[in-house]
């Protein structure tokens, strides 16, 4: 393989300058949202007593497990040695980084006392998951700099393996964590599931790659950068490898609740119920997210760029549903108190066959602009440091190229 | 000699002045010793033990349906009836305690019941609380401080009671011993203000006065309280105790 050549965005292009107005005012719109919910309260938010977690944790929790997915793609070169992933390892980690900390704003955000951060910082119970996932979270940011600083210094290239092995080592912890969040909820039946954590972790395989793809996609046809097919095509190949694992471990947890008679409750709420969960399920997360991507991928579709970007976008508006199904769609379905009982009447919504949920505009915004603070972070992170290939023409990225 | 004699008179006086000067810290710090006793002997000052463990019997077969007097007696007691969630819709209002009718699927029995924080000996919520604002005390009573609480709700997803309320919007106008603030949750204390000067909560007091007297209240480890005799004639149950979590309050008739 020749020597990769890394460059900033060069000038200041009018794509560029409209892209990050673009991207501003998405943030300034999230910014303006939570400063209304956090000055009224969340009374202004479709969340209540039974849907504690609404659109902001749906976009934060997609955010975070697409950060660690993203991460993906520097392991593969720097773990497993795969020569044509190398060239892209900066850019990964960096996206890595860029999509957590635009998943833990909306978190922070979101909060009840978002001004009590550093009492999250300063106060741990360590029994707790969420504790460890804070330590996590912030260990991630750490180890990938450092990760990211040993692929840029050529003097530090020999610690760059290691630093890749711990990265990836501690990326699997922190899905495993960001699954446990629910996997360790004994009280509502959706959850309380051990799948959930490797479930996690191939869903942050598909949407951080999905992430990746879209950004090297629009990105080097508009920066004038050479991509050659055959890095498009090894990335499309794999994301379609990850959609269908997504899908079998989606099959594998249902088939489990199907199973047992405990879960039919539940089972037929998500699956084959009367409710906006159920048409979301089949339609936008496994037809949407899950079959066309793979019919994209692997027919002549995928001849196309636009169609394999396309297909990578399916892929998020999936993912992002398949989120919404699993977080509010399992808050939705009523606890399960009494077996054998109806519950006839409560003051507190015990009586009701499920709990619906309107997010409101606010809500949805301060989702939007986690997405948006992440490409800003990835634009703005490749315009000050050589974080992009000059070139991943295929003759550039693979030594057996023909071209 | 007389040099002897007023060395001796000497020491005399040192000893004197080395008795007056154990005797001023001696009087001082048994002073403070008996203020810090007396101190002590207040039951506001004295620390929790595991000595006792608060806990609750409810008989549904004594709960009358559409009673509210606990409900009442609860909100009132808690300042959650002063009209401060004006904004919130009927989801989002607190709700410390409520009433439940419920009907056997396969009998149509019905029993009525009132639910709230079951004061678990291994809460859910303790458990998953990053900060530890949500907290067991060793008496056995479940609160939540509400000075780390940073809102996260991830106790009310773990509550397999739904006994958790978060606070939606500002509140004025509170009481001092049932501090509520936005942003935060809160729930059943079991009116801890009450039980740590000896009383009862007020959801079982109002119960009693109302004639009905389906709640029993008291200490589970004393085999000669009220609540331990009844919860040994009849039997009792937890709810969801496939859990295990070992809830301190217990129903009967479910």
């Amino acid at each position: 393989m020749k020597k990769i050549n890394y460059l900033e965005i060069e000038g200041w292009s009018g794509k560029l300058l409209g892209l990050l107005a673009v991207l501003g005012l998405i943030t300034l719109a999230g910014l303006g949202a939570t400063y209304y919910m956090e000055h009224h309260g969340h009374y202004v938010t479709g969340m209540n007593n039974q849907i504690v977690w609404g659109m902001p944790h749906v976009f934060a929790i997609f955010l975070i497990v697409a950060a660690s997915g993203a991460l993906n793609v520097a392991s593969i070169g720097t773990v497993f040695g795969k020569t044509i992933y190398k060239p892209l390892g900066r850019l990964s980690a960096l996206l890595a980084i860029a999509l957590l900390a635009g998943g833990l704003m909306v978190l922070v955000l979101d909060l009840g006392r978002p001004d009590r951060l550093v009492i999250a910082m300063t106060y741990y119970n360590f029994k707790s998951i969420f504790a460890w996932n804070i330590i996590l979270y912030n260990g991630f940011f750490a180890i990938v700099i450092v990760y990211i600083w040993m692929m840029m210094e050529g003097k530090m290239h020999n610690y760059y393996r290691p630093a890749g092995i711990v990265a990836f080592i501690w990326r699997l912890i922190l899905t495993t964590g960001t699954g446990s969040i629910f996997g360790f909820l004994v009280a509502r039946s959706a959850y309380d599931a051990a799948i959930m954590a490797p479930m996690f972790i191939i869903m942050s395989f598909a949407f951080g790659l999905a992430f990746f793809m879209l950004i090297i996609l629009i990105g080097y046809p508009c920066m004038g950068r050479p991509l050659g097919d055959k890095t498009v095509k090894t990335l499309k190949n794999l994301l379609g490898v990850f959609v269908g694992a997504v899908m079998y471990f989606v099959l594998v947890y249902h088939l489990t609740n199907l199973y047992g008679t405990e879960h039919h409750g539940v089972e037929k709420f998500i699956i084959a119920g009367n409710t906006e969960f159920t048409k979301i399920f089949w339609i936008l997360q496994v037809l949407v997210g899950g079959i066309l991507p793979l019919v994209i991928f692997y027919s002549k579709l995928s001849n196309s760029r636009k169609w394999i970007g396309l297909g990578a976008l399916l892929v998020l508006i999936g993912g992002i549903a398949q989120l919404y199904v699993i977080v509010i769609g399992g808050q939705s379905y009523p606890l399960e108190m009494f077996p054998g009982m109806e519950v006839i009447s409560s003051s507190f919504g015990d009586a009701n066959a499920y709990h619906p949920y309107s997010p409101s505009l606010a809500e949805t915004l301060l989702g939007l602009s986690g997405i948006a603070v992440a490409i800003l972070i990835v634009v703005l992170g490749s315009k000050v440091l050589a974080f992009m290939p000059t070139s991943l023409a295929d003759k550039e990225v693979d030594p057996h190229s023909k071209a | 000699m007389n040099n002897q004699d007023s060395s001796s008179d000497g020491i005399s006086r040192r000893k004197f002045l080395a008795a007056g000067v154990v005797t001023t810290a001696g009087v001082s710090i048994a002073s403070g010793v008996s203020l810090l006793s007396i101190a002590q002997a207040k039951p506001a000052d004295q620390s929790v033990t595991d000595k006792q463990r608060w806990g609750m019997l409810i008989d549904t077969n004594k709960c009358a349906k559409g009673c509210t007097s606990c409900v009442d007696a609860c909100n009132h007691e808690n300042g959650l009836d002063r009209g401060d969630e004006q904004h919130s819709r009927p989801d989002q209002k607190a709700h410390w305690i409520r009433k439940v009718e419920l009907k056997d699927k396969a009998t149509d029995h019905t029993v009525s019941l009132p639910l709230m924080c079951q004061h678990c000996e291994n809460p859910p919520c303790v458990d998953v609380c990053p900060t530890g604002a949500s907290f067991k005390r060793k008496d056995g009573i479940v609160l939540v401080d509400k000075h780390i609480c940073i809102g996260c709700r991830y106790c009310m997803m773990a509550c397999p009671y739904k006994a958790r309320s978060f606070i939606h919007e500002e509140l004025n106008n509170q009481l001092d011993y049932a501090p509520r603030g936005k942003g935060t949750v809160e729930s059943c204390t079991l009116c801890v203000h009450r039980v740590d000067t000896g009383g009862t909560p007020a959801c079982v007091e109002a119960c009693n006065t109302a004639g009905h007297k389906a709640m029993y209240f008291g200490d589970l480890k004393d085999s000669n309280s009220d609540v331990s005799k009844q919860l040994k004639i009849h039997s009792s149950t937890a709810i969801r105790a496939d859990l295990n979590l070992n809830p301190g309050v217990r129903y009967r008739g479910i």
